[in-house]
């Protein structure tokens, strides 16, 4: 599958368009500076959102999201495994397992470069969690977390997951790589939706179909 | 193949496509049969629906035989179905609880975004309907691709033809649902605003879950006669004071039950146009803004709002405090069609519904381009169009040489 970014194709409407949400991302980033600088580092918590969702000083990306998925938790974490990542993990070209709870990722990156991430497994919490952290040759420092618990009701099971990792080159890069729709955050929200649809429905939901557009063949998905 | 293609705000063409393929399992491929314009690709045509993108294939309203399946699919070669207008899966907490047109998982991972900015969350997905909608290709053309056919599409018996089941795939179910909606209690009074397609068949839904009379607001003569010959009561907006008849029509308390199928023209999605469309659609005085509050201000305390007319954004001067004041219940929403289909299929056969006498003409794809043309422009004399891709170029049937005329 190929994704295509047509809107944005034009370098000079995506350097504008990069600049100016650069700016806006600077100015929110020291406000947000400012107005933590005022709270004392041990006032309480007034809040129950999770975590992941509170300020963010570091520079570090991080990332949160939770999706419900219609079907019980010990079959989702049984699907959770390296070997299946490519069938919903819509970048990721191939996954090699090098023993040991640690694997190698080859990924599709920003502007056609493939990245490889080196993670291994770093705690498992049998059908309730997989945490993994990355090694020193991973192109990418990133550590995360899924977890999987009971939805209330019958409705199946919350599948959250939490990564964080060193956005290459910087904010900036973070920014681009964002534009043309490769970066971490964005994909791993679209793969977890993936998820959901295959464990749900047993197939990735695609759009694929034709058009009266030349460039678009009727076997890929187009948005 | 060939296929009905939005090139623009009021521009379609029937354009040579490739064919579509199997992409997944669940799916099937139909050679479409007949295939209806809706009033809701009026506002594709009039370029009120952002996401659509030059080249895409519309048509939501279809039927056809299945010429080939994927290998999860339960649906035989040869067989015709009618399919509805909403995709969906049957197993997410939506499709679960039917709730089909709220599907979570139909709509790509790649399309939910925009749609999630927008709604708060991802909207379902449909044929032929912008890429908000998951961007499917939709069915006015000569194949489409069916996603979880083992789900959706009605199988159809061969004694029942295609103009007595076509409308299955949406507005009769529409209609449905806006009756079922409104709650209605035997001896009820029903009043409906808009007598298109979707109208027509609240108007009939109506009286058959029990409504004492049905009071129906248009101002087309032949939109008007047809709700008159389905059942209701009728008023020409234009001759009276509407709120005053239906009020002097019940003794002055007001319809137990109002339902709006009228909609307005979907306004823009993104924040710059929102305002714009809506402050265009104001100064223009659309009568269609209308139509919603007078329903609000014309039902009776404690009654039922049922919204099954399309909106698209934020509304300038909605009257909530009298919908509060009122005491109003209000049920809307796109329609759950595959709730519907097995019930009406089975009231379909049993001659409950007056299936065809709603279509003044049947035109080949071919001329889809004109046929878009006099839906917009000509809403008296057009008040159903039924594009059927294996008649002859220019060979188009008007109500006076079709057979139920």
């Amino acid at each position: 599958m190929s994704r295509r970014t047509k809107p944005l194709s034009d370098p000079l409407l995506l350097a504008a368009a990069g600049a100016g949400i650069a700016a806006l991302a600077t100015g929110a980033a020291l406000w947000q500076r400012r107005r933590q600088a005022r709270a004392p580092d041990d006032a309480p918590i007034a809040t129950d959102a999770p975590h992941w969702t509170l300020g963010k000083p570091s520079a570090r990306a991080l990332f949160g999201k939770s999706v419900l998925v219609n079907r019980p938790r010990a079959e989702l974490y049984a699907a959770w495994t390296p070997e299946r990542f490519p069938e919903f993990m819509e970048n990721v070209v191939a996954v090699e397992d090098l023993g040991g709870d640690v694997s190698r990722w080859t990924i599709k990156g920003p502007a056609g470069r493939d990245v490889t991430l080196v993670n291994r497994i770093s705690e498992r919490e049998e059908n309730a969690s997989i945490n993994w952290q990355s090694m020193p040759a991973s192109d990418i420092a990133n550590s995360g977390e899924v977890r999987f618990v009971d939805a209330p009701a019958g409705r199946g099971t919350y599948v959250s997951l939490i990564l964080a990792y060193d956005p290459p080159a910087g904010k900036a890069g973070r920014l681009a790589a964002k534009l043309l729709q490769r970066e971490p955050e964005v994909q791993a929200r679209r793969d977890l939706h993936r998820f959901k649809q295959l464990m749900e429905t047993g197939e990735v939901t695609s759009n694929a179909s034709p058009s009266a557009r030349p460039s678009e063949a009727a076997t890929e998905p187009h948005f | 193949m060939r296929a009905v293609t939005w090139q623009g705000r009021h521009k379609i063409s029937v354009e040579t496509v490739p064919d579509p393929e199997i992409v997944n399992p669940r799916d099937a491929i139909l050679r479409v049969t007949s295939t209806a314009i809706c009033g809701s690709d009026l506002h594709l045509y009039d370029g009120y629906i952002p996401g659509m993108r030059a080249g895409d294939i519309v048509g939501h309203e279809f039927m056809g035989e299945v010429v080939e399946t994927g290998a999860s699919s339960t649906l035989k070669r040869g067989q015709r179905v009618v399919v509805p207008f909403t995709i969906s899966c049957g197993q997410c907490f939506f499709c679960e609880k039917q709730q089909f047109s709220a599907c979570d998982n139909a709509n790509p991972a790649e399309t939910r975004d925009a749609s999630e900015l927008l709604m708060g969350h991802a909207m379902g997905a449909a044929f032929g309907y912008a890429h908000l909608t998951g961007g499917y290709a939709g069915g006015q053309a000569e194949y489409v691709r069916v996603p979880y056919s083992d789900v959706g599409p009605v199988v159809i018996p061969d004694d029942l033809a295609d103009d007595d089941v076509l409308f299955l795939s949406d507005i009769l179910p529409t209609g449905w649902q806006a009756a079922v909606n409104a709650d209605i209690e035997p001896g009820d009074t029903v009043a409906v605003w808009g007598c298109g397609p979707v109208g027509l068949f609240t108007i009939q839904s109506a009286l058959l879950l029990g409504a004492g009379r049905v009071i129906a607001i248009d101002h087309f003569p032949t939109r008007l006669a047809l709700a008159r010959k389905y059942g209701a009561e009728i008023l020409d907006y234009t001759q009276v004071d509407v709120r005053e008849a239906l009020d002097e029509m019940t003794g002055g308390i007001g319809p137990d039950a109002c339902i709006d199928c009228v909609g307005m023209e979907s306004h823009g999605f993104t924040a710059d146009n929102i305002l714009d469309q809506v402050k265009v659609k104001m100064l223009s005085a659309s009568e269609r803004i209308h139509a919603l509050r007078q329903a609000i201000l014309a039902c009776r305390k404690g009654g039922r709002l049922s919204i099954p007319g399309v909106y698209g954004g934020f509304a300038d001067k909605f009257p909530l405090g009298q919908l509060m004041e009122k005491g109003l219940t209000v049920k809307s929403g796109q329609t759950h069609v595959q709730r519907y289909t097995g019930e009406l299929l089975d009231m379909v056969r049993d001659g409950k519904f007056d299936m065809v006498s709603l279509i003044s003409h049947h035109a080949p794809l071919e001329d889809a381009a004109d046929m878009y043309r006099h839906w917009h422009d000509e809403q008296n004399l057009y008040t159903k169009i039924v594009l059927k891709p294996g008649l002859k170029k220019g060979a188009i049937e008007g109500r006076q040489e079709m057979a139920h005329a």
